[in-house]
C-alpha cells in the first residue's frame, strides 16, 4: 500500500472518530445543560414544605405534595396494569406462539402501538375508561391508560429477557419430566425477571413524566385532599407543571414553583431509572451463564 | 440377534426421522438391554444425538420435525398420540453435553424435579438429595455447601450434579449425550467410574466421540454413519473384529 493511501485512511479515521466524539459530547452537553438550567432555577423552590404541603393561595404558594402522591399512585397503578399483561403477552409470543403470519401481524401491531402519540392514548382512555366504563377521571382510568402506554415497552423488554434465557435451562427442565408450563413458571420467568424489570422500569420512568395520557383520565387541576380510593381524581406532577405554566393566573409569579416541580419530577424519573440500573448491576454480578 | 429378547427395555423399529425435508435417521432398528451400557458412536452429524433425543421425546421441541416407525418402551410405542411426553421424560432421564445446572442452589437443583412430581416433606427431600449425590459420587465434595449456587461448582462437579439431578427422578433409563466432552481427564475418569456403578440400577445409553471411553464403559456399541445404523454388537466384538469395513475404518481412525 502506498503511503498516501495509508495517510488518507488515517485522516478518514481521525475525522470519523472526531465526529463520533463530537456527537457524544453534544449529547452530554444537551443533557447537562437542561439539568443545570433546571437545577439553577428550581433549587430555590425546594424545601421540606414544598414536598410535604399542598398548594395554597390559588397555587401561587405552598407545596406540591398531592401531585407527588398522585404521580406515585399513577406510576404504581401503571406498572400493576402493564407488567402482568406485558409479561403474559411476551411469554405467549416467545414461548408458545408458532411463528407465522398471525404472530407477525401481532408484532407489527405492538410496534405500531409503541409509535402512537401519547395524546392518542389519553383520548382513548377518556373515551373508553372514563366515559364508556364510567370510571370517571380517576386513578383507575389513568393507571389503565398509562399501563397501556407502557405495554409495548414492557412486552419488548420481556421478549428480550425471555430470549436471553439459555435454551439449555429449558431443556434441562423438560428432560426432568417437568411440563412446559411449569418450566416457564419455575425456570424461565425467574431467570428473565431481572431483565424484564429493568426494561419495564426504564419505560415506566418515561411514563411517569407524561402529561397527555393523564390530563383527560386522571389528573385534577387542583385538589388538596389525598385520594382515598382508586376512583378519586389526583393531582400529578407533569400536569401540575403544565397547569402552572399555561393556565395559572400568575404565570410569572409561579416560575420558581414551576421549576421546582420540574426538578422534583426529574429527580423522581432519575430515581426510578437508578433503581433499574441497580437491578441490572446486581444481576450482572450474579449472572454466571 | 445381538440382544437377549427378555432383557430389552427400549427398542426402535424401522425409525426414520426428518428435520423438515432433511432425513437425519434412516430405518434405524436397535434394542437396548436393561442394566447395560450401550454406546452410540460415529462421525459428527451422523444422527447419534437425534436418536438419543428421540428416545425421551426431546425432539418434540423442534418445529417441523417428523418421526416414522415405532419406539417401544416396555412394549409401548411412546409416539402414540395418547402418550404424555412429560411422563416419558420422567422415566427416561437425560444428561447433556454441556453441564447445565439451574441458577439455583445445589439442593434446589436436585429437588426441583421431584418436588414438581409431588415429592414433599423436608426429610424425604433431604434423603433424596443425599442418595442422589452419593450415587453421582458428589456427596463428599458438596455435603457442606448444599445451599450454595450450583454455578460455583467446577465443570466436572456440575456435570455430576446434573447426573444426580437426573437420578433424583428415579428414571429407568439414563441417556447421556457426550457427558464428558467438556470435562478434564480427571473428571472424565470419575464419570466413567460412575457409569460402571450406575448400570447396576439403571439402563444407560451414552453417545461418545471417545473410542477408548466407548470401549471402557459400554457393553454394547452401535456404529452410525450418515443417519444409518451400520453395525450394532457387543462392544468387545465391535472393537476387535467388526463385521463392517466402515466400522473398522472409523474405529481405527481412518475417517471421522
Ligand atoms: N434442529 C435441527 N434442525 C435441522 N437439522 C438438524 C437439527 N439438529 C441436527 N440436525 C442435523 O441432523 C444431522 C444429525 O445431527 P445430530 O446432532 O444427531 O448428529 P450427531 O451424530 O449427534 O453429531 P455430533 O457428534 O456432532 O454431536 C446433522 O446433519 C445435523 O445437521
Ligand atoms: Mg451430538
Amino acid at each position: 500500500m502506498t503511503t498516501t493511501a495509508i495517510r488518507y485512511r488515517y485522516i478518514k479515521q481521525t475525522v470519523f472518530f472526531g465526529l463520533v466524539r463530537l456527537s457524544a459530547f453534544i449529547l452530554a452537553l444537551a443533557l447537562g445543560g437542561i439539568l443545570a438550567y433546571i437545577i439553577v432555577h428550581g433549587i430555590s423552590a425546594l424545601s421540606w414544605e414544598f414536598v410535604t404541603q399542598p398548594p395554597r393561595e390559588a397555587m401561587t404558594k405552598g407545596g406540591i405534595m398531592p401531585a407527588i402522591v398522585g404521580t406515585f399512585y399513577l406510576t404504581v397503578g401503571a406498572i400493576a396494569v402493564g407488567l402482568p399483561l406485558g409479561i403474559v403477552s411476551a411469554v405467549y409470543l416467545t414461548e408458545y406462539a408458532r411463528q407465522g403470519p398471525v404472530i407477525r401481524v401481532i408484532r407489527i401491531g405492538i410496534n405500531c402501538l409503541a409509535g402512537v402519540p401519547s395524546v392518542v392514548f389519553g383520548l382513548f382512555g377518556l373515551g373508553f375508561f372514563v366515559v364508556m366504563l364510567k370510571f370517571g377521571s380517576s386513578i383507575l382510568a389513568g393507571s389503565l391508560t398509562l399501563g397501556f402506554l407502557i405495554l409495548p415497552t414492557i412486552i419488548g423488554a420481556s421478549e428480550e429477557a425471555l430470549k436471553s434465557v439459555p435454551q439449555t435451562f429449558r431443556e434441562a427442565s423438560l428432560a426432568l419430566g417437568v411440563s412446559k408450563w411449569q418450566t416457564i413458571l419455575r425456570i424461565v420467568l425467574p431467570t428473565a425477571l431481572p431483565g424484564i424489570l429493568t426494561g419495564s422500569i426504564l419505560g415506566l420512568g418515561r411514563a411517569a413524566g407524561e402529561t397527555a395520557p393523564i390530563m383527560f383520565t386522571a389528573a385534577a387541576f387542583f385538589t388538596a385532599k389525598l385520594p382515598t380510593s382508586v376512583f378519586d381524581e389526583v393531582m400529578a406532577l407533569p400536569y401540575h407543571i403544565y397547569v402552572l405554566a399555561t393556565a395559572g393566573t400568575n404565570i410569572e409569579e409561579t416560575r420558581p414553583l414551576q421549576y421546582g416541580t420540574v426538578l422534583v419530577l426529574i429527580l423522581l424519573v432519575l430515581g426510578i431509572d437508578l433503581v433499574a440500573i441497580l437491578i441490572r448491576a446486581t444481576i450482572r454480578r450474579r449472572k454466571k451463564w | 440377534m445381538v440382544n437377549q429378547e427378555d432383557r430389552i427395555i427400549i427398542r426402535t423399529e424401522n425409525v426414520n426421522f426428518y428435520y423438515g425435508e432433511f432425513q437425519a435417521l434412516t430405518d434405524v432398528s436397535m434394542a437396548f438391554e436393561t442394566n447395560r451400557v450401550t454406546a452410540l458412536i460415529g462421525p459428527s452429524g451422523c444422527g447419534k444425538s437425534t436418536l438419543l433425543r428421540l428416545l425421551n421425546r426431546m425432539n418434540d421441541l423442534i418445529d417441523g420435525c417428523r418421526v416414522e416407525g415405532r419406539i417401544l418402551f416396555e412394549g409401548r410405542n411412546i409416539y402414540e398420540p395418547d402418550v404424555d411426553p412429560v411422563e416419558v421424560r420422567r422415566r427416561i432421564g437425560m444428561v447433556f453435553q454441556k453441564p447445565n445446572p439451574f441458577p439455583k442452589s445445589i439442593f434446589n437443583n436436585i429437588t426441583y424435579g421431584p418436588r414438581l412430581a409431588g415429592v414433599s416433606g423436608k426429610a424425604d427431600l433431604e434423603a433424596l438429595v443425599e442418595r442422589s449425590l452419593r450415587q453421582a459420587v458428589l456427596w463428599d465434595e458438596v455435603k457442606d455447601i448444599l445451599g450454595q449456587s450450583a454455578m460455583m461448582l467446577s465443570g466436572g462437579q456440575q456435570q455430576r450434579l446434573c447426573i444426580a439431578r437426573a437420578l433424583a427422578m428415579k428414571p429407568d433409563i439414563l441417556l447421556m449425550d457426550e457427558p464428558t466432552s467438556a470435562l478434564d481427564p480427571i473428571s472424565t475418569a470419575k464419570i466413567e467410574e460412575l457409569i460402571e456403578e450406575l448400570k447396576k440400577t439403571y439402563t444407560i445409553i451414552i453417545v461418545t466421540h471417545n473410542m477408548q471411553q466407548a470401549a471402557r464403559v459400554s457393553d454394547f456399541t452401535g456404529f452410525f454413519y450418515l443417519g444409518k445404523m451400520i453395525e450394532f454388537n457387543v462392544t468387545e466384538k465391535i472393537f476387535t473384529k467388526p463385521d463392517m469395513k466402515q466400522t473398522e475404518d472409523y474405529i481405527t481412525g481412518r475417517f471421522g
